[in-house]
């Protein structure tokens, strides 16, 4: 246990270093203020509007550089010690090899909660000082929630950078297969959806479309923060078709939990099958 | 007291390659092991079976009487020192906060760490980012991580390569205090002049078998390469020659300044007594094959016996 934490806290250490927390803090906490200021520039207006048009607009943002950020921060965590010759160092050291794992997780999973709950907690505090119509009672549970579903879907892809971490021997294959998992969750999934309710015009059954959305995690992620709002009927696209019944957040928010969870295993899994 | 590293017909196969056949070896306390071999000889899997980072396929491993890796792996792997062959560390960190990092993981003070960054020759750059260190100082700062915890056993992967002549003997006169101290170390190497003084024993690799192990002067006779007998002086006669040949002794090559024998080892003193009868001559160097013919010899004998 005592290792895992030595290792979370270099790993951490190394996202202050590098600028990592500062640069995703920022990044977050000017697009919140951006989006909370011109999000409702299309309706004719400038200035903080309504909490739902922010967390809509937010959120549509935040799936693309969430995953990007996360994948970004940990493709090369175990593949990059190991082109580094510190991989092997640190297999006779006393520590396992899901413990050298949980402790990357542990460092990275708190550079991303910081820095999101930071970036969009920072923003927040912003807008209700700065505009008149929102107040901290009524942003609180929206964007705590919003907060709180990024830094699981962040969570969700680091699991998979790691998994693409200890599969390949090189960076660079690393580095392309990370790319790829981003293309293929956030872009082209929705799009072969969008492709088979097309296709079928529409006489796809519902229980199954339902079904694709939710087990991809970006579906998740929109649909936590995208539902309950009126405003979102025109914005969510895809995910209209779970506008005529309630959801559980509950539930959602567990099965981004098991996308962090069932990749993360697998990673561990992988990690300790390989030959060296 | 009982062995630090003991192999017993341990080996390890990837699918149907034999990377390492079954071999009995083991490394008493306070002795330096000289591991041989070409790449991919099985040096590297034997020390990575001896660190527990492999399971052998077959036979056992016990290091310091443990299993490396059975239940208490953990605290053994706190008194084993390893340096890996290419380790190029933590680019954004600098040498020290490197070796702190890695004594932390050890659960060692330190304290220690930074007189090991001392006794390394590092201290000068330990503030420095490891980005901007030559070769030679990152395999310094693997030394200097290896040697945390003042380790029973040493593993050292091609220790001196990259390092300047002078480096090369600190590192040497190292292995020779911690040998003093009764440290075990493994040391892996293709570098082989310089490195006989230092090591008591040499097991040599070959296609993943071991061809031979023993003390340099068995290894010597085992292998029964002649010595080579240089003689000067003045106004030397080579008709000599006959004399030799009758003692199973060669004339390589002579001059009448200079005449060079090939001995087969039982025949040295009677050379040496045919040597000295001769009038004019004034020196005799006497010169046992280095470890590096040695090498060759059982690298070749263990190459053609494969092909067959």
């Amino acid at each position: 246990m005592q290792a895992i934490l030595i290792v979370a806290g270099k790993e951490f250490r190394d996202g202050l270093r590098n600028r990592w927390i500062v640069a995703i803090t920022l990044a977050f906490a000017l697009l919140a203020m951006g989006l909370a200021w011109f999000g409702a520039a299309a309706s004719g207006e400038v200035g903080f509007t309504r909490i739902s048009t922010t967390i809509v607009s937010l959120a549509s943002l935040a799936v693309f550089l969430i995953p990007l950020i996360a994948l970004l921060l940990a493709y090369d965590s175990i593949v990059g010690e190991d082109e580094q010759g510190t991989l092997l160092l640190l297999l006779t050291y006393p520590l396992t090899r899901s413990g050298l794992l949980a402790g990357k997780f542990l460092g990275h999973g708190l550079i991303l909660a910081l820095s999101t709950a930071l970036g969009f907690g920072i923003a927040a505090v912003l807008i209700v000082l700065l505009a008149e119509q929102a107040t901290f009672a009524n942003l609180a549970g929206p964007f705590g929630l919003f907060i709180l579903s990024a830094i699981l879907l962040g969570w969700c892809f680091l699991a998979l950078a790691y998994l693409i971490s200890v599969s390949t021997r090189i960076k660079s294959r690393a580095a392309g297969l990370a790319l790829l998992t981003w293309f293929l969750f956030v872009l082209v999934y929705d799009l072969v959806l969008l492709g088979m309710l097309v296709g079928t015009e529409g006489k796809i059954d519902g229980g199954l479309f339902r079904f694709l959305l939710l087990i991809n995690p970006t579906d998740v992620f929109r649909l936590v923060n995208l539902l309950g709002f009126e405003e979102s009927a025109a914005s969510s696209g895809l995910l209209s078709v779970f506008q005529d019944q309630s959801h559980s957040v509950g539930g959602l928010l567990a099965i981004l939990a098991g996308w962090i969870l069932v990749p993360l295993s697998l990673a561990a899994a992988l990690f300790a099958a390989r030959k060296s | 007291m009982s062995s630090v590293v003991s192999l017993h017909q341990a080996g390890r196969s990837f699918g149907k390659l034999e990377a390492l056949k079954p071999l009995t070896l083991s490394v008493e306390p306070g002795e330096v092991l000289g591991l041989l071999g070409h790449n991919g000889a099985g040096k590297s899997t034997m020390m990575k079976l001896v660190l527990g980072v492999l399971a052998p396929s077959f036979g056992s491993v016990r290091v310091l009487g443990e299993d490396p890796r059975g239940a208490h792996a953990h605290t053994l792997r706190t008194r084993l020192g390893y340096l890996p062959e290419n380790v190029s560390f933590y680019d954004n960190l600098n040498g020290r906060e490197v070796l702190h990092y890695f004594a932390r993981l050890k659960r060692i003070d330190r304290r220690q760490a930074d007189q090991l960054l001392e006794r390394v020759g590092l201290a000068h750059a330990a503030d420095r980012r490891v980005r901007t260190y030559s070769k030679g100082m990152r395999q310094r700062l693997g030394l200097a991580q290896a040697l945390l915890g003042e380790p029973r056993l040493l593993v050292l992967d091609e220790p001196t390569v990259g390092l300047d002549p002078m480096a090369v003997l600190d590192v040497y006169g190292m292995i020779d205090e911690l040998r003093g101290k009764g440290t075990s170390v493994i040391l892996c190497s293709h570098v082989l002049p310089g490195v006989e003084p230092y090591i008591d024993r040499v097991a040599i690799l070959c296609q993943g078998q071991l061809l031979a192990t023993g003390t340099i002067d068995e290894l010597r006779q085992q292998a029964g390469l002649p010595l080579r007998i240089e003689a000067r002086g003045e106004e030397l006669d080579a008709r000599l020659g006959h004399q030799l040949a009758e003692i199973a002794v060669q004339l390589v090559s002579h001059d009448r300044q200079q005449l060079l024998l090939e001995s087969p080892p039982a025949s040295k003193l009677d050379a040496l007594r045919l040597l000295l009868q001769q009038p004019g001559i004034s020196d005799i160097n006497v010169q046992a094959p280095a470890l590096d013919a040695l090498y060759a010899h059982f690298d070749t004998v263990g190459r053609s016996a494969e092909a067959h």
